[in-house]
């Protein structure tokens, strides 16, 4: 074990699968620019190569790179970014086996940063990962820690499918312990972060830092939380967390997304569907105002999910009547 | 094309340096005050003499449309400094309300009509607004203005066919900085690296590409007029490629809350060790320059051009203490304008 930055756990899983698999390719803008560069030393240019600012070519020739044996992972810096190449994204890249009945493979990952939240404004703050799960054919993973941000990232270039991984700005500096040498983590298994008896809190990314934290508080006043961290969000480890709510009947989600369309609204109609029976108060979900991201700080923080808008949360679904009663 | 008179030649130095000193003042406050501008700051420190040359073709019905490195243009348009100061710092009352911050300043009332923070989404978007108005008849002109790494996405080059195509009333300006971030422009451009001007990527659109030197107001108004003229007399786009060096980092370094936000080295020093490339563009500085060029030919007077100095410092001293007093927004304000 060793603690390094979320950031630098990610480049580690990098650049040991580059190490391991000479069919990895790692590509993208702004990176590899200078013959500094330690991707470009360590591997060379035909295989770390920096890209125009072209995310439709980018990620369509991450699919043709895959279509032809290799395994490219395209750096896209920030979610919204892939956006501009939604087709590749969406259309093709996911739905090419599905199309081709199974004859060719599109493993490949598209890094991206998201939902960074210091006054980037409207256009570069967007928690998009929600986006994705509708989507069959693409596999989505959203790590919270150091040590996933490493082991998901090591199952996302050696998955068969195209990976969306989506790792949050404010965690970039975040040390954390990973562990040495190889480490994967598998894909639909979640992490249960803390056990509790009282409620379920299920939270995605950069919005587990915030749970455990109300969580910290919540024990303060007797409530004890169960922390729960998806990791992926396909596959999404339903099980894990129906389990809990079978044990504390209480269900809170926290996404930092706006709530349409979202991740946490996906969960919660899942549990809905399938541990209703268990439920003994209404889902309560902390999410995004309706909004896109305003510049000013105090409209920011307005809109997004707070650790005081969690632990309000929980005290509400505790306070209130048992479902159907 | 107007002939640039004396006064004009003045007034085209005055906004040149009313917008050098209100992007000092930018930088300035990451350090007087940490903590008041939070999010991205993208300077144009370099590009003055382009934007000012470019807009003083401009007639009052006219409209542009920029990127994030959005400063300069409203400044040459009248727009309130104090306002645009009050934005970026987030404030209440700020250009946008506080709402888009130093990347969105849009003032559609004098023609303004918006940015974008995605690179190269502003060209479509110009090219929409020179359709509307081919249609509308009033001999208005666009002014779309993007940087050279914008003229690599699809959205480039899908606008300048369709504006071709139907002669729209439209002038695309790529300022040229030689960098799209950290990279230079001849490792993501295939004209630059084969050493041939990127204002040949018109020919593919069957419309003229002229080069300017951006570093010089009075190139770049004959440049931009010519292509205006054209646009205003129905023959349609031009690609104007002006060349610039900007002075500053892409961009301001965003950490973590807790670590003070800051201006990192140019990056022709910090990525690529050549402080001679820096050196020499710093030596070009087309503010000086200009200064010393309208005071040799006896446009203005030294003891003028100190006065104009002086007084845009003044302006813009007014602008941040505008901006450092003003309130806050409201936080419940913030879902206001979600829907019309
Ligand atoms: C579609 C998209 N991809 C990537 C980015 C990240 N980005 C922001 S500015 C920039 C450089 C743009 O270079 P250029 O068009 O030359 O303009 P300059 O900033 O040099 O004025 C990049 C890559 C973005 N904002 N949008």
């Amino acid at each position: 074990m060793t603690e390094i930055p979320y950031i630098a756990a990610i480049e580690m899983a990098i650049h040991g699968e580059m190490e391991r698999d000479d069919s990895v390719l790692y590509f993208g803008q702004n990176i590899a620019t200078s013959e500094n560069d330690k991707f470009l030393q360590a591997f060379g240019p035909d295989r770390v190569r920096v890209t125009p600012i072209s995310e439709t070519a980018e990620i369509g020739m991450a699919v043709g790179a895959a279509l032809a044996g290799y395994r490219p992972v395209v750096e896209l810096y920030m979610a919204e970014f892939m956006l501009v190449a939604m087709n590749q994204v969406v259309n093709e890249a996911p739905r090419f086996r599905y199309m081709t009945g199974g004859q060719v493979n599109v493993p490949l990952v598209l890094k991206a940063g998201y939902g960074f939240t210091a006054g980037w404004a409207g256009q570069h703050t967007g928690t998009i990962y929600g986006m994705f799960m509708g989507v069959p054919g693409l596999r989505v993973a959203i790590p919270s820690t150091a040590a996933d941000a490493k082991g998901l990232m090591a199952t996302a270039i050696r998955d068969d499918n195209p990976v969306a991984y989506f790792h949050h700005y404010l965690l970039t500096l975040e040390p954390g312990e990973v562990p040495d040498g190889e480490h994967l983590v598998p894909f639909g298994e979640a992490a249960v972060r803390r056990e509790g008896g009282d409620v379920t809190i299920v939270a995605l990314g950069y919005m587990v830092g915030l749970a455990m934290n109300a969580a910290e508080r919540l024990a303060g006043e007797g409530i004890q939380a169960e922390v729960i961290d998806p990791r992926t969000l396909n596959p999404l480890d339903m099980k894990t967390i129906i389990e809990s709510v079978e044990k504390t009947g209480h269900l809170v989600l926290v996404d930092q997304a706006t709530r349409h369309g979202s991740a946490s609204a996906v969960i919660a109609g899942e549990v809905a569907d399938e541990g209703f029976s268990s439920l003994r108060a209404p889902i309560k979900q902390v999410t995004a105002l309706e909004s896109t991201i305003p510049y000013s700080q105090p409209m920011e923080e307005y809109i997004l999910p707070s650790e005081d808008k969690i632990v309000g949360a929980v005290q509400q679904v505790l306070g209130q009547a048992p479902v159907g009663a | 094309m107007k002939e640039l008179d004396n006064d004009r030649l003045v007034w085209m130095f005055t906004q040149m340096a009313r917008i050098r000193e209100f992007e000092e003042r930018v930088k300035g406050t990451f350090e007087e005050h940490p903590g008041v501008i939070r999010g991205h700051t993208h300077l144009a420190d370099g590009a003055e003499a382009s934007i000012v040359g470019s807009l003083a073709t401009m007639e009052p019905n006219d409209q542009l449309m920029t990127t994030y490195r959005c400063h300069g243009y409203p400044i040459v348009l009248g727009t309130d400094t104090k306002a645009m100061m009050a934005e970026i710092y987030g404030k209440k009352t700020g250009l946008c309300g506080g709402y888009g911050g130093s990347m969105h300043l849009t003032d559609v009332e004098r023609g303004f009509l918006g940015t974008s923070g995605i690179v190269a989404q502003g060209i479509p978007q110009a090219t929409g607004a020179a359709y509307a108005a081919q249609i509308r008849k009033q001999g208005q002109v666009v002014l779309c203005f993007f940087g050279d790494g914008a003229s690599k996405q699809g959205a480039f080059s899908e606008s300048l066919n369709v504006a071709s195509l139907w002669k729209l009333p439209i002038v695309f300006i790529m300022e040229n900085n030689n960098y799209n971030v950290v990279t230079r422009s001849e490792q993501e451009d295939a004209n630059a690296a084969a050493g041939e001007p990127l204002a040949v990527k018109a020919k593919a659109f069957s419309m003229p590409g002229v080069t300017v030197d951006g570093g010089d107001p009075v190139a770049v108004y004959e440049t931009v007029g010519a292509a205006v003229d054209r646009a205003r007399s129905g023959e349609g786009p031009t690609l104007v490629e002006s060349k610039v060096y900007r002075l500053s980092a892409h961009g301001n370094i965003i950490v973590p809350p807790g670590i003070p936000l800051h201006f990192p080295e140019h990056e022709a020093i910090e990525v690529f060790g050549n402080p001679e490339e820096y050196e020499a563009a710093k030596r070009g500085d087309p503010v000086p320059r200009f200064r010393g060029k309208l005071v040799q030919d006896g446009v203005m007077s030294a003891e003028q051009a100190d006065e104009i100095m002086q007084s845009a410092k003044d302006e813009m001293q007014a602008a941040v203490d505008f901006g450092i007093e003003s309130p806050l927004p409201e936080p419940a304000e913030a879902t206001k304008y979600v829907y019309a």
